[in-house]
């Protein structure tokens, strides 16, 4: 074990797996000798040298298409994007392609490809620097999405979306690359995908959430449980292919539920998990099921960018209302 | 005849002013020549944009401003591009332009403004008729293009210039947008500030190709590699090119090899991937000392005038500092009222509890 940030983390998971597996190669812009701008692949060049840590043109598609190639080919890319608003210029290579090659050739080829990308905001950058789009994504099919909400989380599931035989967007939520530590089992580490984790038990209310927002989440749940609410408080981990078994278990215990995320309010992830729980849990609740959420605009740039973000009093108060219902 | 050879190109390669401050006359004397008061303007450009970015990055290490993309070395493309453009021209540059943009028209004020993280700091002046500088790379091209497209629809007697880096020509959008713009037979004028470095990534691992400039013989029009430290070659070029844009003669590719003095931001260590060495040889062939030894050498540019030029320079920029810091706080429901015409229903609810949150946060904040 040795005590980790999210970011340090990460390099060791990709330092583990690049160390196991000959086939894993990295590709993306400025992480050679740069160490990839937030430093996630600091160090690898040195060690496994620049035929394996790939500084690549600049271009997204161009990073995304060839992964879809490689891969197909028998490689395990890791694709590193600088940030996930430049993720948009390969769209068409992720939604046409990498989500769509398994079932096109019936099987014959597969995509197990990784696309890393840091995701959110809160860290004054400049514009498109502070993207939570996950929901593009989810609404793909034939593509998981993953995110990670600590250090020890991040190694674990990145770990498993590598050995992943399906294409995985692995979404590291920026705000809180260094802002945590925490211990991180050395060597094998691994999450299974697809599982939701409960952080916090409570009988009241489901605060359900994922990535950085899962700690303003936690905070208000210590501050409900002080008024004696006592919050469940679940980290979705997975968002593709979603764990809805612990949702809807979570849900039928407390009768309220409360859906925590910093993309935008429409369409995003909250709709589909209030969706979810209509149809299988109507009759447990107790009350309408509330989403805090980012606004349906941009997210503004980093004078005013404190304002988008769901904070700790919004969700006291969404809490306060489902229980008072 | 089996085998035949169906076209051969070649790529030229101008400079008119030398790292020395030398002026090549038979060049110059094909071209228009170029006044005393216009050389002296451009290196009063030269030293007012570079007066500018220091004060920007200043701003920055002393937390005023966020995060910022220095232009030093590059003030010799900005310079000759802003000089060779007329008013009604359009513009649309990538993100490493403040000068571009100063001497387009926008206030230093509103630079200051745009990176420290305010969204007015994109709002362009009236008449001025330039893109918000791209965040992403090499998006912006393609709107270039279509901008032209419309003067040539309109019949309007103007052009388009576009400036983008080296790493913008391995994205799709460069190359689709020179094709239309060849395709069409556009008046647009594309301008690739070839620094050398995409952040950290050479100029070697963008291209296989030797110049930047031959990219354009594949779309059908001429592309050309200009010093890009040379204001005179590039103003010379770019008017031409702008000219002949105007004329309906289709687009033109300007490649200016220079040299990213700093940091890529200040979010960047240069150190990291890059010597000081290299860094040291494109020093000596800065666009701004050349100029000044030109000027010194032909049109007796003493230091005294020099000191003089300098001081009124950073009275402008601390002007433009105060103005920046008495800028009224940025009201945050822009975010809702910018985005659309009219407000859909939901917005405004979300606009409206945003502004009951609001209410209480300022209170909080007054406490």
């Amino acid at each position: 074990m040795s005590k980790l940030s999210l970011i340090q983390a990460v390099n060791q998971a990709l330092y583990h797996e690049m160390d196991r597996d000959p086939d894993m190669i990295l590709l993306g812009e400025d992480i050679g000798l740069d160490g990839g701008v937030f430093r996630a692949t600091d160090g690898l060049i040195q060690k496994f040298g620049e035929d394996r840590v790939v500084d690549t043109p600049l271009s997204e598609s161009g990073i995304v298409g060839t992964a879809i190639g490689l891969a197909a080919y028998g490689l395990r890319p890791v694709a590193e994007i600088q940030f996930m608003g430049f993720l948009y210029g390969a769209m068409e290579q992720l939604i046409s392609h990498a989500a769509r090659i398994r079932s096109r050739s019936r099987g014959r080829y597969t995509c197990p490809l990784v696309v890393r990308t840091p995701y959110g905001g809160g860290i004054h950058a400049p514009e498109l620097h502070s993207e939570s789009t996950e929901a593009f994504f989810i609404h793909t099919p034939g593509l998981k999405v993953v995110v990670p909400s600590t250090p020890a989380e991040a190694k674990g599931l990145l770990l498993s979306a590598i050995r992943d035989p399906d294409p995985v967007i692995f979404l590291e939520p920026s705000k809180i690359y260094r802002a945590i530590k925490e211990e991180v089992p050395d060597g094998e580490h691994l999450i299974p995908l697809g599982e939701a984790r409960v952080v916090a038990e409570g009988e009241d209310v489901s605060l359900i959430t994922w990535g950085a927002m899962l700690h303003p989440s936690l905070e208000a749940a210590g501050k409900m449980a002080e008024k004696g609410v006592r919050a469940e408080v679940i980290d979705l981990r997975t968002l593709s292919p979603m764990d809805t078994g612990t949702i809807i278990q979570s849900v039928k215990k407390t009768g309220r539920a409360v859906i925590i995320h910093e993309a935008a309010r429409t369409c995003g992830l909250g709709a589909e998990i209030a969706a979810v729980i209509c149809e299988k849990a109507l009759l447990s609740l107790e009350a309408p099921v509330l989403r805090v959420t980012g606004y349906d605009t941009p997210v503004p740039l980093p004078k005013t960018e404190k304002y988008y973000f769901p904070d700790c009093d919004q969700i006291i108060e969404a809490v306060e209302e489902v229980v008072q219902f | 005849m089996p085998k035949k050879t169906l076209q051969e190109f070649s790529v030229e390669s101008i400079q008119i002013l030398d790292e020395n401050g030398k002026i090549d006359t038979t060049l110059l004397s094909q071209t228009d020549q170029i006044s005393e008061k216009t050389l002296k303007s451009f290196y009063e450009s030269m030293v007012l944009i570079r007066a500018i970015d220091e004060k920007a990055l200043n701003l920055q290490r002393t937390g005023r401003m966020g995060t910022y993309a220095s232009i030093q070395g590059q003030e010799a493309i900005q310079v000759g591009c802003a000089a060779a453009l007329q008013p009604s021209d359009w513009c649309f540059p990538a993100f490493r332009a403040t000068g571009l943009s100063v001497l387009r028209g926008t206030p230093i004020k509103v630079i200051y403004q745009y990176w420290s993280g305010d969204e007015r700091g994109s709002e362009m002046q009236d008449g001025q008729h330039d893109f918000p500088i791209s965040i992403p790379v090499g998006t912006h091209i393609p709107h270039a293009v279509g901008a032209a497209w419309g003067a040539k629809y309109k019949k309007d007697p103007i052009a388009v210039l576009t400036t983008f880096g080296d790493g913008a020509t391995s994205k799709g959008d460069f190359h689709e947008g020179m094709n239309f713009a060849g395709v069409f037979k556009l008046p647009v004028v594309f301008v690739c500030q070839n620094n050398q470095w995409a952040i950290s990534v050479p100029f070697s691992r963008q291209t296989a190709a030797k110049t930047i400039a031959q990219k354009a013989i594949a779309y059908g029009f001429e592309g050309i590699q200009v010093d890009g430290n040379d204001v005179l070659g590039i103003y010379t070029v770019t008017k031409n090119a702008l000219e002949k844009a105007r004329r309906g003669e289709g687009p033109t590719l300007i490649e200016c090899l220079t040299y990213r003095l700093n940091d890529h931001t200040t979010a960047d260590d240069a150190s990291r991937y890059r010597t000081e060495e290299e860094v040291a040889i494109w020093q000596k062939k800065d666009p701004v000392l050349r100029l000044k030894t030109l000027i010194e050498k032909e049109y007796e540019w003493s230091e005294s005038v020099d000191e003089a030029l300098h001081a009124e320079v950073d009275r402008r920029v601390a002007e433009a500092v105060d103005a920046f810091e008495a800028i009224e706080p940025l009201n945050p429901l822009g975010m809702f009222d910018m985005l659309f015409e009219t407000l859909s229903p939901e917005l405004h609810d979300q606009r409206k509890k945003f502004t009951q949150r609001l209410g209480k946060l300022n209170k909080e904040e007054s406490k």
